[in-house]
């Protein structure tokens, strides 16, 4: 089973006990009024698909319940790196081409 | 005993008397407050539960860190009241929410030196006591029914399930006691 590790726990879980939540780091345009309809559609809809590495939002809800940012690649399901809602991208994970990734011990 | 399901000598179920469960969701700002009028310090470390006294008998107090910001005291049935009054008292100048979840959920304990690996039957967690050593408390699942699984010592388990799908897993669970006994 693959192993996710929860930066609020602190602790490699299994796989199960998590819930994919979309793309991370999309930020919510506004105020309302002066959003456009295309700026707000793109909020809603458009999102990158790129083969390789992407940041996204999970949710460690079997466990401690929270959301968390991971960087995983898409060709490999390798987790690069998670961290915690609210801090950055760390700037070494990409954007970027899929690459070999040793895996965790 | 539970119904359904078949104790061993290598491991057996019981269910828990009646509780008040609570759940706190409070800043850290908060512990001490309410470490003090709950008769029991809160544990910092997250997924980790402290207790003193016996589970339902007058006094008995527990505390389980699951998430960052949220804690499950659980307190003889009778005390609920007068334990979330203190509470509310207490934490009057921090924001918090205190809710009575008490019927929510059935307590079961599983104690016996098969306890853990029966429990792996249906949980995906390393319960080995290096991974998951006593002390330690978390929610996690058992096949399609999350759960709360605190080990208590080595082959104690106290487990709590919501209450609709308690059936679920006592059913589970006795099926795969037949493989484990
Ligand atoms: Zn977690």
């Amino acid at each position: 089973m693959l192993l996710i590790r929860c930066p609020w726990c602190g602790m490699d879980r299994p796989e199960i006990e998590f819930r994919h939540a979309g793309a991370a780091h999309i930020t919510r345009p506004g105020p309302p009024d002066r959003v456009s309809d295309e700026e707000w559609a793109a909020f809603l809809y458009l999102r990158d698909n790129p083969k390789g590495r992407v940041a996204e939002r999970w949710r460690h809800v079997h466990g401690c319940g929270r959301f968390f940012n991971a960087v995983r690649d898409t060709v490999t399901d390798v987790f690069v790196v998670t961290y915690k809602a609210g801090e950055p991208r760390p700037p070494e994970t990409g954007p970027g081409e899929s690459q070999p990734t040793e895996a965790r011990p | 005993m539970v119904d359904g399901f078949a104790d061993t000598s290598r491991f057996r179920l019981v269910e828990a008397p009646p509780l008040a469960r609570f759940v706190l969701r409070a800043p850290d700002t908060a512990l001490k407050a309410a470490g003090k009028a709950y008769g029991l310090a809160l544990p910092e470390a997250l997924n980790h539960g402290a207790s003193h006294g016996e589970r339902g008998k007058p006094g008995a107090r527990v505390a389980l860190h699951l998430g960052p910001d949220e804690w499950w005291l659980i307190v003889p049935e009778a005390e609920g009241p007068d334990v979330a009054a203190a509470l509310e008292s207490a934490l009057g100048s921090h924001p918090h929410s205190l809710v009575n979840v008490s019927h929510r959920q059935v307590g079961y304990v599983l104690e016996g030196e098969g306890a853990a690996g029966l429990l792996n039957a249906g949980c995906p967690l390393d319960l080995s006591e290096a991974a998951f050593p006593p002390g330690m408390a978390t929610r996690s699942l058992f096949h399609r029914v999350g759960l709360m699984i605190w080990r208590m010592a080595p082959g104690l388990f106290r487990l709590e399930i919501d209450r609709s799908l308690a059936p679920y897993f006592v059913a589970a669970l006795a099926e795969a006691a037949k493989d484990h006994s």
